[in-house]
């Protein structure tokens, strides 16, 4: 029972930073511009959440900080592929350079040369919801809510980027801006013909892809762990990639990939601490796998919008 | 019109540097002094040059590999997983088979290729039957490669016990130049009384270099002047008129993917074989893939551009790792002007803007001359 609820709790919590990066990839591509950049911003965003939390000592003033981190890169993305037409892969690849690069250079400025950050002391960390509710009084007279507990008590990033699903869901699906981004997203040329700014529309996409994956990259580094690392985010960005075009470029779909990816990384740790004998390098390999698989067989039923890459020249 | 894609290259090389410069600025340090430190840490002593080609060779070899499939249309992001499990396929055959020289080397790097070029052609495959987009299936590959690489050292037959490498590969197998003679007494003896040499052969210098050089010069006339390139190429360009022409657009993926997996398998063969000699735990990827990326950028996807271009990238990023030493300040930087380089590359509508600009001034210049 305990593993049950133990791996519940590893997979939302692992989940978290993947959710708040697959949302900026999916309202970024729902705009119509390709983002594999959100790697290099979670990198630029956990380096600056992480320096910030450290010496100021403040969680959300860092939490926020790693987002604009990663909206200043995005802007670079924007600029490159909006209005200077740039191949938004090639620009993505420029940007996954820069930013890691980035990271570790401030890491090592504001660390005296270390490529690692210094920990954050855990009572300066983002907060665990619940932490109050679950006495030991209470434990001991319902034991059952330890369970509860494992469940619940979690970081708050979790619960944020849960609530951040709802909002990017009603965004892009009731309101009048989810509206335009999605005609941009799927002709460009046409919502500029009723008097959309498609541009206007592109950028505030773009940045708020840079200001997500940010806080993803924050998310990693003021709550997950407590601080930067080289390696802290390897791939991370690219698994949002993936769980964003696996939920068919919906905030959904791709809340349900990121869970799928947080439960198998949740499954490797909880097999670990058992000593059950699967090698943890097969189980890291099956959400790829899974993905692979899901592609193939459900490829037909997932559709990008239509201009997502496309550069979009206005034609006046 | 080639010219100017050459011009727009060095613009955007030059604007790397200059940001890079604004950098270091920033740090207090003097970016003339940062780029001499650069420039001699790569130049200036026989090993150093040893050193930067020895490191250019597999990101001139993965720069091939994604210049080639980009002139046929496709992204191949993939070139990561395939060179890793390139080097998985020579590290087997050069630990596991016992061979003659020369052909142990050779069937191994034969081995490395084809693991390479069956992990990319899985992906055209994928492109082809499915319609999977490359660059997703790419990066999904990747990921299964690394951690299957990994996967191979939790077994006692690979790992070296006690430590987080495999076994060497056997003597047989080993590509570098002149690698069993530099270690026996007549080698030791003839290094001492040549510094140079020794110098130039300390580094594990290797035959990868011939290989690389070679497979530019293949891969280009391949594009240039054979059948199979002009089929490639028209994809490429045109899918629709291509498929009009009588061109099998799915199979020209798989085999177009192929070959791009297969030169970045030897890139991981020639690394296996040459230089490490053995296969390690890997904590993240090692960018061997990206590097290639940006090589492949830079060197406009032209294969024979892909040795400078792997050159240069290989250079900056050895004397850019004295930096630490000689003044103090981090190699990263190194990684930021490569970025900014390819994020300029991206934009030739900006570089247009910029050529428009010098060269209306020049136009302004002439009309006034003929006056």
């Amino acid at each position: 029972m305990n593993t049950l609820f133990g791996i519940i709790s590893i997979t939302l919590l692992y989940s978290a930073p993947l959710i708040f990066t697959a949302l900026g990839g999916v309202i970024s591509e729902n705009g119509g511009v390709v983002n594999i950049g959100l790697e290099g911003m979670m990198a630029l965003g956990a380096v600056v959440g992480a320096t910030v939390g450290f010496y100021l000592g403040n969680p959300w003033l860092a939490f926020l900080c790693g987002g604009l981190a990663g909206m200043a890169l995005s802007l670079l993305h924007a600029v490159a592929t909006i209005h200077f037409h740039a191949d938004h892969v090639v620009s993505g690849i420029a940007i996954n350079l820069i930013g890691p690069g980035l990271a570790l250079f401030l890491c090592r400025v504001f660390f005296d040369g270390a490529a690692m950050s210094k920990s954050i002391p855990f009572e300066n960390k983002l907060p665990q919801l619940f932490r109050d509710v679950f006495t030991p009084e209470l434990l001991e007279k319902m034991p059952f809510m330890r369970y509860v507990q494992i469940v619940f008590q979690q970081y708050i990033i979790v619960y944020l980027a849960f609530f951040l699903v709802l909002l990017m869901w009603y965004l892009l699906y009731r309101t009048k801006l989810g509206l335009r981004i999605r005609a941009v997203g799927e002709h460009p040329q046409a919502a500029e013909t009723l008097g959309i700014n498609a541009y206007k529309i592109k950028y505030i996409c773009v940045l708020a892809s840079g200001f997500l994956a940010g806080l993803g990259g924050a998310s990693m580094s003021l709550a997950i762990v407590s601080n930067f690392r080289e390696t802290l985010i390897s791939g991370q960005g690219f698994i949002a990639l993936a769980a964003v075009i696996f939920g068919n470029w919906t905030p959904q779909g791709a809340f349900i990939a990121c869970l799928l990816f947080g439960a198998s990384q949740g499954l490797s740790v909880i097999l670990g601490t058992l000593g059950i004998q699967i090698d943890t390098n097969l189980l890291a390999m099956l959400p790829y796998i899974i993905t692979l698989l899901a592609l193939i067989f459900f490829v037909k039923s997932s559709k990008a919008p239509a201009a997502d890459g496309v550069p979009y020249e206005r034609s006046h | 019109m080639k010219k100017n894609r050459m011009v727009y290259t060095l613009i955007s090389v030059l604007l790397g540097f200059l940001v890079g410069s604004v950098i270091f600025l920033i740090n207090d340090i003097n970016p003339l002094e940062a780029y001499k430190v650069i420039v001699l840490g790569a130049v200036s002593k026989p090993s150093y040059l040893s050193w930067v080609v020895v490191k250019a060779i597999p990101i001139i070899l993965t720069g091939i590999s994604v210049a080639f499939a980009f002139r046929t249309g496709l992204f191949n992001i993939g070139s990561e997983g395939q060179y890793i499990v390139g080097s998985i396929g020579a590290f087997v055959i050069g630990y596991l088979l016992h061979l003659p020289p020369v052909i142990h080397a050779v069937f191994a790097l034969l081995v490395g290729g084809l693991f390479g070029g069956l992990w990319g052609g899985i992906v055209g495959l994928l492109k082809s039957r499915f319609g999977i987009n490359e660059v997703i299936s790419s990066i999904m590959f990747n990921w299964i490669a690394f951690y299957f690489s990994n996967y191979m050292l939790s077994f006692d037959l690979f790992r070296k016990p006690g430590t987080d490498t495999s076994f060497e590969i056997q003597n047989t197998a080993n590509i570098q130049i002149l690698g069993n003679w530099k270690q026996s007494d007549a080698g030791i003896a003839f290094m001492q009384d040549n510094p140079v040499i020794r110098q130039i052969l300390r580094p594990p210098l290797n035959w990868g270099l011939v290989l690389a050089v070679v497979t530019a010069i293949v891969i280009y006339y391949l594009i240039k002047n054979t059948t199979l390139g002009y089929q490639l190429k028209a994809v490429g360009y045109n899918p629709l008129a291509a498929e009009y022409g009588g061109i099998d657009i799915r199979r020209n993926q798989v085999v177009s993917m192929g070959i791009s997996g297969f030169i970045s398998g030897l890139a991981g063969a020639v690394t296996v074989l040459g230089v490490s000699l053995n296969i390690g735990v890997m904590a993240s990827q090692e960018g061997y893939g990206f590097n290639g990326m940006a090589v492949a950028l830079i060197a406009g996807n032209n294969p024979l551009l892909c040795i400078p271009a792997g050159l240069l990238f290989a250079g900056l990023n050895y004397g850019g790792g004295k930096l630490n030493s000689a003044l103090n300040t981090y190699s990263e930087v190194v990684n930021i002007v490569i970025g900014i380089i390819i994020f300029f590359i991206a934009m030739p509508k900006l570089l247009d803007i910029i050529g428009g600009f010098f060269t209306g001034a020049k136009m302004k210049k002439d009309k006034e001359a003929t006056k």
